[in-house]
């Protein structure tokens, strides 16, 4: 779109935005319109000299400025938005979409019949995504749903969590501060009062959850903290991985947050991978067998050849216990 | 902006000649040929933006062409979203990182906004991170973008593609459907020219040169067809799922247990533990996740999973030739 057209279609939207958020601000307009405060005064001047043919006093737009407010009080007719266009309509709705399956995001009933008004507010169906209309919406776990009422209404919870690192479960009573979009995964960013610290737990790992009858009050300055996405920046305070990864795995690029070091000859590749846990670590890579193996730090490698080996072992003593 | 508020006010059609004379700005056009140009290029303009610029006779007694703009095709018709319904579209529209699709949400945004629509992504909280992505669109927003456009303009699109990501690219000619998601995963679904049959890309192996060819329209997608079916079918695991007999170590490998049955309790050698049965299916990673645990778990049946597990085990058991 040029930029003359762009301005057109923010000039014909602006009326009935004004008609629709009477006395509004020129800050608080000049945000919700993606301008300058600069640019709402151009446009206003603009629309000023826009009205019915005839041109009269009684044919402009016209608006009412008093002290740091717009209002408007003729519109020459432009009552309402212009329709969505099918790219606007499908850039909302497959979002939308998508985030029903993000646990802890948004009310899954809520997007559900968003999309239900958006879909039928653009009139035509937007046949980028498949229309929803018919699918159930996915069940919202309690625990989900619960975590989600504490952060909204600022409620301290007892969740049980499963911790990925330490392979247990735990019970723990948190302050929850907010929820996180981190790389692909939704968390719960809140004080952990035991640990006595920030944490982020990973909403499809919490098990259950219970709101108390008490208010989340988490320290201010952890508030005020941006949430801690070390693990997914590569940052480098926290130990990598050097792997192997044969052609057979290489779908692991799709979900984990690998960085490519080299492409070998036969298909594989090196790749680097930053943890925090290396009783984690050991574990990931020692699943895959011979289609990952760890290049460095030795100490990682030394910990799987190990922990295979200790493994191997144990089908030994199981092959005279299986009972069969 | 003066000529919309003119056509959108009037309900019979009005000649170009008219709005010539009555319309701000077009009366000061030196020629007719000027005034037609400057008209043409509006009227093409209003076009693009989606304004359903109508044209009709003028009246019944006279044959001369006019114009005007269909009112309830103009306008977004009133939308009334709950407050729950508002925080995840506020939500949705930060999600995107692509110039297009912001560019898309962020005038969709607008819209909603003029129609009294309360977003406000501001209190909601909920905070998305630069690092975060879509699930499952890491590295493919800008291919999903080109792909809607496509889909939206009814036009065929080529692309490189690769089965996995060691293969090497080829090129693909579709007539694209849709774009679906499942479980986290992104499936473009159309039809292959050059395999003659329809046929799913997950996005992730589609290459980054993606080219609408042909003429926007040349697309429809068939009546009837059930995109999620298409890709359910190719992407499921076949039913008829296996029961596995697993041991684990006594307060060891607790999603394993989250995910099994316990039998009951059980030794293995000089171990406490638990017997569980886990059902899997065919694709299923659950020899990964046995292998995983090392000497915390052990498969016991099948034997089929016995023998992946021990592969692996053996495997990571040997020295790392480099």
């Amino acid at each position: 779109m040029t930029a003359v057209s762009t301005r057109l279609v923010r000039l014909l939207n602006m009326v009935p935005y004004f008609q629709a958020n009477p006395r509004i601000t020129y800050a608080e307009a000049a945000s919700d319109l993606g301008v300058t405060v600069k640019q709402l005064r151009d446009d206003l001047n603009q629309l000023w000299m826009c009205g019915l043919p005839g041109y009269g006093p009684g044919d402009l737009i016209d608006f009412e400025f008093s002290g740091d407010t717009i209002e408007v009080t003729f519109t020459a007719g432009i009552d309402h938005p212009l329709r969505l266009t099918s790219p606007e309509a499908t850039g909302i709705l497959v979002a939308l979409r998508t985030l029903l399956d993000v646990p802890g995001m948004v009310d899954p009933e809520a997007a559900r019949s968003a999309i239900a008004k958006i879909e039928s507010a653009a009139g035509t169906l937007s046949h980028g995504a498949e229309a929803a209309v018919d699918e159930p919406a996915p069940v919202e776990s309690e625990a989900a749903a619960a975590v989600r009422a504490a952060v909204r209404n600022g409620r301290a919870l007892t969740i049980e969590y499963y911790s990925a690192s330490h392979d247990m479960l735990s019970s723990r009573t948190v302050d929850p501060i907010r929820v996180v979009l981190v790389g692909d995964h939704s968390y719960l960013e809140a004080w952990c009062r035991s640990a006595e610290g920030v944490r982020l737990f990973r909403f499809d790992r919490i098990v259950d959850a219970k709101v108390l009858d008490e208010p989340s009050a988490p320290p201010k300055p952890a508030v005020q903290a941006e949430p801690d996405t070390s693990l997914f920046d590569g940052d480098p305070s926290l130990p990598s991985a050097r792997l192997r990864i044969d052609r057979s795995a290489s779908w692991m690029f799709d979900y984990y947050p690998l960085r490519v070091i080299r492409e070998l000859p036969d298909g594989a590749c090196e790749a680097a991978m930053t943890y925090a846990s290396d009783d984690w670590m050991a574990r990931f890579v020692l699943g895959f067998g011979s289609a990952v193996r760890v290049l460095e730090p030795e100490s990682l490698a030394q910990k799987v050849q190990e922990s295979a080996a200790a493994a191997l072992q144990a089908y030994e003593v199981g092959a005279d216990s299986t009972g069969r | 902006m003066n000529l919309v508020i003119a056509l959108l006010s009037t309900r019979t059609f009005i000649t170009a000649e008219r709005i010539r004379e009555t319309v701000y700005g077009y009366a000061d056009s030196a020629s007719d040929e000027a005034f037609s140009r400057m008209f043409e290029r509006d009227k093409n303009e209003l076009r693009d933006l989606g304004i359903p610029l109508e044209t009709g006779r003028v009246s019944q007694f006279d044959p001369t062409e006019g114009y005007r703009i269909n009112r309830e095709a103009y306008a977004l018709p009133a939308v009334e979203l709950t407050a729950d319904e508002a925080a995840a579209v506020a939500v949705a529209t930060q999600l995107w990182e692509s110039p297009e699709l912001i560019t898309a949400t962020q005038g969709a945004l607008l819209k909603l906004r003029a129609a009294g629509v309360d977003v406000d992504a501001a209190d909601s909280g909920i905070a998305i991170t630069s690092t975060a992505v879509l699930p499952g669109l890491r590295g493919s927003e800008d291919v999903l973008g080109i792909l809607l456009s496509a889909i939206d303009s009814g036009q065929a699109v080529q692309f490189p593609h690769r089965p996995t990501r060691s293969d090497p690219y080829t090129t693909r000619t579709v007539e694209p459907w849709g774009v679906v998601t499942d479980r986290g995963r992104w499936y473009l679904v159309g039809h292959d020219r050059d395999r003659d049959a329809p046929r799913t890309f997950r996005l992730s192996r589609i290459g980054d040169h993606v080219t609408p060819i042909g003429p926007p329209g040349a697309v429809t997608r068939p009546e009837g067809i059930n995109l999620r079916e298409i890709v359910a079918r190719v992407v499921n695991d076949p039913p008829g799922g296996t029961r596995a007999r697993v041991w684990v170590a006594a307060g060891r490998a607790t999603a394993l247990r989250r995910r099994g049955t316990v039998v009951g309790p059980r030794r293995l050698g000089d171990r406490d533990g638990d017997e569980l049965t886990v059902e899997f299916g065919m694709s299923d990673p659950l020899a990964r996740e046995i292998a995983s645990y090392g000497p915390d778990a052990v498969a016991l049946e099948p034997q089929s999973l016995r023998d992946d597990v021990l592969a692996r085990l053996r495997a990571q058991a040997s020295e790392v030739t480099a």
